[in-house]
């Protein structure tokens, strides 16, 4: 029995009537929007409550919505059920029980979101992500620092207004090409 | 060859042991597994038996760098690496080679204009001997490559050279 | 050159103090690659070494940080697709499938049905091909020389069937957006059933030479096991999710593309003793995720079967404008690729170029279990754990 993004909705506005900001269950990638304040508790809710019951986080997405100045972080999340019956349904795989997209709108200034590394372990890694090329702080995080560039890397990558690097420890990175002048706004 | 190298004039018994050695060094250019990206599995194709570098000689990668002849740089080098890169050429012992394999060693390749983290050619850190084009190079072109190399390691000598201008 | 030596992060080890008459011994940080034979690319494993015991081992990746995303928002999807190629390089015709998908969703492009079916014929054609470079590595890492050799030749008949339709051996840029670039060659289908004839039983010879292997099953039976709840809360997908005993599968629990038109089992790992497997495996351990995927090989062969006989003729790609101009909107898709749950998270922006493309690797997420998986191992297990995951370091740091 897989519920709905709105029968999803439904129950989190019961339990969290000021959390859910807006409800989209019908775009092509339906979702539910939260407000960052609440998005902890929520999560906790959304994978404890067995009706819900998300437990696989599939991807944490940081979206820069410039020239508007915020960021949105969607957090993909699927909840799978064992088959229910025993037995001859030995082969039955397991079922998806529900999908949804959780959008948590932070201002580009400062983009302070709680962790949900405590609540799934998976977020570990995609929060350090984040971090490191978009510059999402997620407060609370065991361990907050990049993990693709390297520790000393200038900028977040991602945003829309990074500016490419024209040398990294004696090697050159510029190329003279568009995205230098496009990126650098200085010229050599 | 250092300390053989830069003594003698060059004559008849130079030139035979400079043949010998040659051939010797050229046939058994042993390669160090250093396989980044995508190159790596056209280089794991080109040791596999279909068109086996053993044949020429080439088939033992050696995992330390402190025996190995040949550095094939086989995938995209990225700042991160450029370090490691450059560490593990000065740990080989001399001679050593450099074969650069794939568009992304020869010049930044696809990721040479959106690329922030993509060094743009391994010889912006180790200089390179051999150029080998391709994204990713067939294990032909790959064979090519060794075969420019051996020609390379042929033409080389122990006699005196004059000093370079 | 100046100095490009990083400096060496991390606190000082706390060393145990030696109560008198025991031997004091010392514990030692070991760097494991980047340059490894046995990591699968570039990842460095920092282990925490107490003799031959490793207390705790944490990767640190990005050393193949290429910018995927990046390019994402500066070109047309079109030309995107190639990028995609060089996620995954081992099974590129999945990258290109997940990624296309997700443009024609947002899109509203509809893909004629012989394009369809040759995506999955590609797809299943490159999982084999991916599950044997799996299969060969692995072996190599246990010290078996011989599997790699006789994978690396299946491997070739395959890719001699992909050059024969796009004229590439690695990176297709195949499966585009809209179907597929080019048509299958004439006789391509022949070749591909004769090449099933002959590989279908290469699987049991491969089992005899390497799975039931007295050496190897010692050495990755029973060797870092995940349990299936850990495996959901590490966001574990795909072979290694299997291989801990849930049986979940995209292509059969949220179906895409015409995957719902075939008939093929899911294998997971079973507990020993059962069948033919050996009695020390255990449910999730190395042993168990690298047998799927050698049961796995044995499925997608049926399923290139199933498409021999349902292809019908047509057109193999939808007439797609020459400037595709993407809608304002978001779409997150997946697909089960051959190392997880391959996603892209695609946002348009009323334009030919999209705002943002995000890619959901399935090692990335596979990955970031082993510093709670390698605790307490021995040095010689974390190789086993590690080949068992299978990465593809392509797909972790994009």
């Amino acid at each position: 029995m897989s519920l709905t993004v709105q029968e999803i909705a439904g129950l989190l506005q019961t339990r969290f009537p000021d959390a859910v900001l807006e409800v989209d269950a019908d775009s092509r990638h339906p979702g539910i929007r939260v407000a960052p304040e609440s998005w902890h508790d929520v999560a906790l809710f959304l994978r404890d409550d067995p009706r819900l019951a998300m437990n696989l986080l599939r991807c944490i997405s940081a979206v820069d919505l410039h020239p508007q100045p915020y960021i949105d972080v969607v957090y993909d999340l699927l909840s799978m059920r064992p088959p229910v019956s025993t037995g001859g349904g030995a082969a039955d795989p397991w079922s998806c029980a529900g999908l949804v997209a959780i959008r948590v709108r932070l201002p580009r200034e400062r983009a302070h979101v709680r962790s949900v590394a405590d609540i799934w372990p998976t977020a570990n890694w995609h929060e350090r992500e984040a971090f490191d090329l978009m510059g999402v702080t997620f407060d609370g995080h065991p361990d907050l620092r990049r993990i693709l560039c390297p520790d000393d890397w200038v900028g977040h990558p991602l945003r829309k207004d990074y500016v490419f690097p024209t040398e990294y420890h004696g090697i050159p990175a510029a190329t003279g090409s568009a995205a230098d002048s496009a990126g650098t706004g200085e010229e050599h | 060859m250092g300390w053989l190298r830069n003594r003698f004039e060059e004559n008849f018994a130079i030139t035979t042991i400079d043949w010998a050695l040659n051939w010797a060094r050229s046939n058994s250019v042993w390669p160090l597994t250093f396989g980044l990206a995508c190159c790596a599995i056209e280089m794991m194709a080109a040791g596999a038996s279909r068109f086996d570098l053993d044949r020429f000689g080439a088939g033992a990668f050696r995992a330390t760098p402190r025996q190995a002849d040949l550095m094939i740089v086989a995938g995209t080098v990225t700042f991160k690496m450029a370090a490691r890169i450059r560490r593990l050429w000065e740990q080989m012992p001399e001679p050593k080679y450099v074969l650069a394999m794939g568009a992304c060693t020869v010049g930044g390749g696809p990721y040479f204009k959106y690329g922030y983290h993509v060094v743009k050619g391994v010889d912006l850190i180790v200089p390179v001997d051999v150029y080998v084009p391709g994204c990713p190079p067939r294990p032909e072109a790959l064979l090519e490559g060794l075969m420019r190399l051996q020609e390379k390691i042929r033409a080389e000598t122990i006699a005196k050279r004059a000093e370079p201008a | 050159m100046t100095d490009i030596n990083p400096p060496i992060t991390g606190e000082a080890i706390p060393q145990p103090s030696a109560a008198p008459g025991t031997l004091h011994t010392e514990e030692l940080l070991v760097n494991m690659g980047p340059q490894h034979p046995s990591t699968h690319g570039v990842l460095r494993l920092l282990l925490r070494t107490d003799g031959e015991l490793v207390v705790e081992a944490t990767p640190h990746i990005g050393y193949l940080h290429r910018c995927a995303e990046k390019i994402g928002e500066n070109v047309t999807p079109v030309q995107f697709v190639p990028m995609t190629d060089r996620l995954d390089y081992l099974a590129a015709m999945n990258n290109n499938h997940g990624y296309s998908l997700a443009v024609e969703k947002l899109c509203g492009i509809e893909v004629p049905e012989r394009a369809r079916y040759i995506r999955v014929i590609m797809c299943e054609l490159n999982r084999i091909a991916s599950h044997l470079v799996s299969f060969g590595s692995y072996g190599l890492d246990m010290g078996a020389f011989t599997p790699f050799l006789y994978a690396f030749r299946e491997r070739e008949y395959i890719l001699d069937l992909f050059e024969a339709t796009c004229g590439a051996r690695l990176t297709y840029n195949y499966l585009t957006i809209g179907g597929a670039a080019a048509d299958l060659p004439e006789g391509f289908l022949q070749r591909l059933a004769g090449f099933l004839d002959y590989f279908e039983p290469k699987i049991d010879e491969y089992n005899r030479l390497l799975s039931y292997n007295y050496i190897f099953v010692k050495r990755t039976a029973g060797v870092g096991v995940i349990s299936a709840a850990d495996a959901i809360a590490y966001g574990l997908t795909g072979p290694c999710l299997r291989g801990s005993g849930v049986r979940w599968d995209l292509r059969r629990c949220v179906p895409y593309e015409i995957y719902d038109r075939f008939e093929f089992d899911i294998p997971i790992g079973v507990p020993g003793g059962t069948d033919d497997i050996p009695p020390e495996v255990v449910v999730g351990d190395s042993w168990s995720r690298y047998f799927v995927r050698m049961l796995e090989m044995k499925q997608s062969v049926r399923i290139l079967r199933q498409c021999l006989r349902q292809i019908p003729d047509g057109e193999y790609r939808a007439k797609v404008p020459r400037v595709l101009k993407l809608p304002a909107g978001e779409v997150y898709l997946e697909v089960e690729g051959a190392r997880g749950q391959l996603g892209f998270l695609v946002v348009g922006d009323n334009g030919p170029i999209p705002r943002r493309v995000k890619v959901r690797g399935p090692s990335f997420c596979n990955l970031s279990i082993i510093p709670h998986v390698c605790r307490q191992v021995l040095l010689a297990d974390v190789a086993a754990i590690l080949g068992s995951i299978d990465v593809v370091m392509g797909e972790v740091d994009r």
